[in-house]
């Protein structure tokens, strides 16, 4: 009784706070006193105050398995982080090739064991930096790309045989995966020594991310070239990541990230099988990507449900007879939709949460964001504050010792069952639309997501969600951390570096090299060879985006709102 | 009878990030407003061909890709040639603080960042577009169908 007299007091307390701060901020409008708070996870599943042995459906050792067998709610090895902890993998990249190269030393250096890669706005639509497009928008989001000279300095200093290197790259991925390919070859190490990811999930950049070339069916074969190369050159790549992190960060609840991804994952498998690929031959390759949010237990669920429903999918609607084909193996990025501008050392708080969330979940690598992501890209000093929040979950927690630790209590499989279910739900309605390319060519799921962000911030707005700074405890303050600036001349740089690439290179390689492309796409081959040659030829990522332009057309989405 | 507020809600260069605009869209057609939303992947030509044809009160541009300083100019700047620089330009997105206050020097309407409420920007727009509205017709009387403030009241 104790407890619950001194939370009704913090309570209004906040409430008399969050009147004070409107009243000032808005002059005197009346503000109605805040809602009670909402009783259910963030995808809107009722929560009850107490569960017991009633809510957990008979069944459950067969629905959860030992970690590391079928169907593996409990995780995907039979001892988790005792053996290894997960790859700690932070997004970085910005300016040219130099900069990023210099940050990627920087964090190897700092003890992280992977590389991740961000691209720059003109690179991930397949633009050239002269082209009318690229302008202003050059080195800002990420590095600029722009040919193999980029991508050699890129890599610089770094044995390519040596870490695993993912690449946030979609509509252009093909192009990307080739230079990294023949960057490995001028280090003298082959394809199948490599190790890591191109993300090369189209689905979803119709879906949510919006970043693409060519129409999605054009898209989405050039998703099965790469899969079907990878499965024949490079055992140890992940030829595709299938993503719910921008599903998730366009709006979606994390049963509709958890649905839409797993939908896309149908999609390609049927795509491949199409294509007259044994499904055990590339399914232990495919990759996912998790977003994680605020809600605690509804993430961890979230991160169990998908692992059972792939391994079923896998199993049962496949035909996969190796167990690798039925893991769902995972990164993980905490939420930078949840990230605030408002006082954002917050921020640092909630990654942690976030990430720890991720770690119970069970995935196999994780990226946690910087405090300062609402205001601008990185800083080195907030990057170095994301990676040591994992450190001090992996390495002074001790929630690593043990595999699965939530497994069994009655709330979190509960929840794991009804995420499931209301996943499954909208993955047969899909099946009954003809499938995720027919979904989201009718605009299925782009619409349920922005349905989603307005009731979220509908909510927000009505304060029955709190956003800690935002709606409630202050907001407003001037915000006193330090922002990475990206120097204008870089855009200057990187054109000029590209026009002396053009005029430099071997032009009647080059020429062959095109028109071998040209030749591969209209004729339906897989396009991973001609585009390796050309990529070798110095073709620039923006010509080679220009014969899919010129093969496939060019998407343009129906603006709706 | 006024005729309701029009604004253009664009997507400004190469930036998928459609969330905010799409929110903010549907947050003014709630109150009211007529909004028509371009889509993605606009240049500033397009952006402004669009706001003369539509007659617009105002164009809400919505940039998180970090090309603000030169998107937003740009889109000023035609705005100008084409004759509706008197139109409000505002807009949102990830822009630093002292970004905002060069671009509203320059002649930019409010900015917006992360977490602004939808009602602040309707507010805004809504007061914003009276005035000039007013100031175009040199009547007080025109524009001024709409009363009261506060909130964003559903459309009828």
């Amino acid at each position: 009784m104790a407890n619950a007299a001194r939370t009704d007091t913090a309570t209004e307390r906040a409430r008399r706070d969050a009147a004070r701060t409107s009243t000032e901020r808005e002059e005197g409008r009346s503000e109605p006193a805040a809602p009670p708070p909402l009783f259910e996870t963030l995808s809107g599943i009722p929560v009850k105050a107490l569960y017991t042995p009633e809510d957990v459906k008979p069944g459950l050792e067969e629905r959860l398995g030992a970690p590391g067998s079928f169907p593996f709610t409990r995780g995907l090895h039979p001892e988790m982080y005792r053996t290894r902890i997960w790859t700690m993998r932070q997004f970085a990249g910005f300016g040219t090739a130099e900069h990023t190269n210099q940050r990627f030393h920087y964090l190897l250096a700092q003890g992280m064991t992977g590389l991740s890669t961000a691209f720059d706005m003109p690179t991930l639509m397949g633009y050239d930096p002269d082209h009318p497009m690229a302008l202003g928008e050059v080195g800002r989001e990420g590095v600029a790309i722009s040919s193999l000279e980029d991508m050699e300095i890129l890599f610089r200093g770094i044995p390519l045989d040596q870490v695993t290197t993912s690449m946030t790259i979609n509509a252009p991925a093909v192009v990307l995966l080739a230079m990294y390919v023949a960057v490995a070859e001028k280090q003298g190490i082959p394809p199948e020594k490599l190790g890591g990811t191109v993300q090369a999930d189209m689905l979803k950049e119709f879906i949510a991310q919006k970043e693409w070339i060519c129409p999605p069916r054009p898209s989405v074969k050039i998703c099965v070239d790469m899969i079907e190369w990878c499965a024949e050159h490079m055992p140890k790549w992940n030829s595709i990541s299938i993503s719910g992190y921008h599903i998730r960060e366009a709006g979606a609840t994390a049963v509709q990230e958890l649905a839409f991804t797993i939908a896309d994952g149908i999609g390609y498998v049927e795509e491949c099988v199409k294509r007259g690929m044994d499904v055990d031959q590339f399914a232990p390759r495919l990759s996912f990507f998790w977003d994680v949010h605020n809600d605690f237990f509804e993430e961890i669920a979230k991160f169990r449900a998908g692992r059972r429903i792939w391994a079923s999918l896998m199993r049962d609607r496949f035909g996969a007879k190796n167990p690798r084909s039925w893991m769902l193996r995972t990164h993980a990025q905490t939420a930078g939709v949840s990230l605030t501008a408002q006082q954002p050392l917050n921020n640092v708080a909630r990654v942690a949460i976030q990430a720890l969330a991720a770690v119970l979940g069970g995935t196999q690598s994780l990226h946690t964001n910087s405090m300062d992501e609402t205001l601008s890209l990185p800083t080195e000093e907030a990057a170095t504050v994301a990676l040591r929040t994992q450190q001090v979950i992996a390495h002074e927690t001790g929630v690593t010792n043990v595999v699965d630790p939530f497994a069994g209590s009655y709330f979190l499989e509960s929840l794991t069952d009804r995420m499931e279910e209301e996943a499954m739900a909208y993955i047969r309605r899909i099946d009954e639309m003809g499938g995720i390319i027919q979904a989201v060519e009718n605009g299925f799921p782009q619409k349920e997501i922005a349905d989603s962000a307005y009731r979220f911030q509908m909510q927000v707005e009505r304060g029955q969600r709190t956003i800690v700074g935002v709606n409630r405890f202050g907001g407003d303050e001037e915000v006193s951390i330090p922002v990475l600036k990206i120097d204008p001349e870089i855009e200057r740089r990187q054109i000029e570096r590209v026009r002396a690439v053009r005029a430099r290179r071997d032009a009647a390689r080059w020429e062959r090299a095109i028109l071998a492309l040209r030749d591969a796409c209209m004729s339906d081959r897989n396009l991973v060879p001609p585009v390796l040659e050309a990529v070798r030829a110095y073709a620039t990522l923006g010509e080679i985006a220009d014969v899919f332009r010129e093969a496939y057309g060019v998407y343009r989405e129906p603006a709706v709102f | 009878m006024a005729r309701k507020i029009r604004v253009l809600v664009a997507k400004a260069g190469l930036d998928g990030h459609d969330r905010g605009a799409k929110v903010v869209a549907s947050a003014m057609r709630d109150a009211g407003f007529e909004v028509i939303y371009t889509g993605l992947h606009q240049t500033p030509e397009m952006i402004v061909q669009a706001a003369v044809q539509e007659d617009v009160d105002a164009v809400a541009l919505s940039i998180l890709s970090g090309a603000h300083m030169t998107l937003f100019p740009r889109v000023l700047a035609l705005m100008r040639e084409k004759g509706i620089g008197d139109v409000l330009l505002t807009g949102g997105g990830i822009i630093p603080r002292e970004d905002m206050a060069a671009l509203k020097q320059s002649g930019v309407g409010e900015l917006f960042g992360p977490g602004t409420p939808t009602t602040a920007i309707i507010d805004y727009i809504r007061n914003t577009a009276r005035e000039h509205r007013s100031a175009r017709a040199g009547s007080a009387g025109v524009g001024s169908g709409r009363t009261g403030s506060a909130g964003a009241g559903p459309a009828q």
